[in-house]
């Protein structure tokens, strides 16, 4: 084996290691987080007895659950695809995340073990799992997937509740998915290539995409709100009316895989709330981070931006979690299909629109480039929250007996 | 339409929007209020916090000067007990005194009515203000006499003399 394969193989196995352990205990604090978070918010003090303030929390809670008994439906439950559907949930939340560039590139080396031999890796390393050049494609891709392990679970357990929950959530997870979709089109309309390296490298050129595409992040946000199956927006779970939904039937480790699927998906989609739109690794203020050859220091410094970012959208989830209620199902589909598309697809043709005219006028990508949309963006949220938020956004009983009187 | 129902009128053009940034500051706010949590086992009290006194907890049965039971086995707190968990085998000595043989509760088939101290003709039995009963052993929840005598917690006023209906 030549040193270049062995030190790309090294590489490559160290950030899959690096990535999934790091998921995997990120998973377990902000599961200890929402719960803290929480029961801080209903003036309560949370978990606080399993080590220094009840971090370890979720370890032990994990512990218990693999030593649980499995229980299984035994009534009208299809056995093989009931112990699937965890799988199916559980592995694609865990996939997105391998397109996230996290850090700042690490240097090259070139280092000589005894017995192993020489590893050589030349260039610098990208930190990212694996810097796919259909980027966040991707990751619509996968996490779309994630849908078949909630219906599954649902069908698969022969009961009512668990049924209603998977339909539910596919009726949900198709629907945004579009907004999602179509939100992400304006900024690749913006960055030119949906790599996710490139997007980060264009919003270091000229401004933060959350600047120069307010409205598309508004969208994206209330999308992947949706899209996680979080509150306002779980129906799928809805414990009042459904029990807990798909996962009614699941006992032990499985119901834990769906937990941490779930809260995997979340951590996955702050990344990329702070990736797309909040310009992933890049420190503010300073074109320290991007210049130059790289470095540790660098690649450390980027790391805790990225992961302060990612956290505050973290946080915002859980926040949003217990202010906003749940909606009624109705509303939900009405948000999504009459308000979330049309007012996507809308964006996107203005947003194309002032793009070819800025390159028209030959205007290079840069902070003009983005304060100009940020101009355009300003105005058209301005007129997307009168004419939405005037009247009410989403209309209760009363008001449409009284727009049909 | 059901009594007590209130009809809450909604105003007919709200901001969803500007609801939802007051509720989530309401909620940040909340974040860093002083907390309600009393730490259990280490904490059983503070100040300005008590057991009410109409608590009804586990058994007491109270005692004369002597030290005996006051509990005339009368046989009324058995018999109103809509559990059915109090088993009573009256006896009678010389005198003519009746004393309960045999008096136990069934702790655990109990739903704490508080019936059997209502009922009492000697104000023998009450229940108590306590909740701290963990046993090892299931059978250990079958209190006898000695047991239920040897009790020391508050004894259950069930009912506030001022305040009688509870309003
Ligand atoms: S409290 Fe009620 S249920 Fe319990 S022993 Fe007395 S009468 Fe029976
Ligand atoms: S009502 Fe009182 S006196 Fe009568 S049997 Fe019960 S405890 Fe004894």
């Amino acid at each position: 084996m030549s040193a270049e394969l062995k030190g790309f193989l090294l590489v490559a196995v160290l950030k899959i290691l690096v990535v999934f352990t790091a998921i995997n205990v990120g998973v377990m604090m902000v599961i200890w987080l929402e719960r803290r978070a929480s029961a801080w918010m209903q003036d309560r003090l949370g978990p606080n007895r399993v080590g220094p303030e009840g971090v370890l929390q979720s370890v032990a809670d994990g512990l218990k659950n693999i030593l649980k008994e499995e229980t299984f439906p035994v009534v009208g439950a299809d056995r093989l695809l009931f112990f699937l559907a965890p799988a199916m949930s559980f592995v694609p939340a865990l996939l997105t995340f391998s397109v996230v560039p996290f850090a700042a590139p690490l240097p090259g080396f070139d280092v000589t073990l005894p017995l192993l031999g020489r590893f050589t890796y030349t260039g610098p390393i990208s930190m990212v799992v694996a810097d796919l050049p259909i980027g966040f494609l991707f990751i619509m891709a996968i996490s779309s997937l994630g849908v078949y392990g909630i219906v599954l679970a649902g069908w698969s357990s022969g009961n009512k509740y668990a049924l209603l929950g998977g339909i539910r959530s596919s009726a949900q997870m198709v629907s945004y998915e579009i907004a999602l979709g179509l939100s992400l089109v304006a900024v690749l309309l913006v960055a030119g290539n949906v790599t996710l390296s490139d997007v980060v490298a264009m919003q270091q050129r000229s401004v933060w995409f959350v600047f120069a595409l307010t409205v598309g992040f508004v969208l994206f946000v209330v999308a992947a709100f949706a899209e996680t199956n979080r509150l306002p927006f779980d129906l799928p779970e809805a414990e009042a009316e459904l029990i807990t939904g798909y996962h009614t039937e699941y006992s032990s480790m499985k119901f834990s895989m769906f937990f941490i699927a779930e809260y995997s998906a979340m951590m996955t989609m702050s990344a990329l709330m702070a990736t797309l739109f909040f310009g992933g690794w890049d420190i503010p203020f300073t074109p320290w981070d991007e210049q130059g050859p790289p470095s540790v220091g660098r690649t450390l410094a980027t790391l805790g931006v990225f992961f302060v970012k990612m956290n505050v959208f973290v946080f915002t989830y859980i926040w949003i979690r217990w202010t906003v209620p749940r909606f009624r199902f109705d509303q939900l589909m009405q948000l999504g299909w009459k308000i979330m598309i049309p007012v996507a697809l809308a964006y996107i043709v203005v947003v194309a629109t002032t793009v070819y005219t800025l390159e028209a006028l030959g205007w290079e990508v840069g902070p003009t480039y983005g304060l100009v949309l940020f101009g355009v963006n300003a105005v058209l949220l301005g007129a997307l929250l009168f004419g939405l938020d005037h009247e009410r956004l989403i209309l209760g009983a009363r008001q449409r007996a009284r727009m049909a009187a | 339409m059901a009594i007590g129902v209130k009809v809450v009128r909604r105003p007919d053009s709200v901001s969803y929007l500007r609801a939802t940034l007051k509720g989530m500051t309401l909620t940040f706010g909340h974040l860093f209020r002083r907390k309600v949590t009393m730490q259990y086992p280490e904490e059983k009290s503070e100040p300005g916090w008590s057991l009410s006194p109409r608590w009804r907890g586990t058994h007491r049965m109270l005692t004369d000067e002597q030290g005996r039971a006051k509990c005339v086995a009368c046989g009324l707190c058995p018999q109103i007990c809509p559990a059915n968990c109090i088993k009573l085998v009256p006896g009678e000595d010389e005198d003519g005194h009746r004393y309960p043989l045999i008096y136990e509760i069934d702790e655990f088939r109990c739903v704490f009515c508080g019936y059997c101290q209502e009922v009492c003709p000697e104000e023998a039995i009450h229940v108590g203000v306590h909740y701290e009963n963990a046993e090892y052993d299931r059978g250990r929840f079958v209190y006898d006499l000695e047991r239920l005598c040897a009790q020391t917690h508050p004894v259950s006023s069930l009912w506030d003399p001022a305040d009688p209906r509870g309003e």
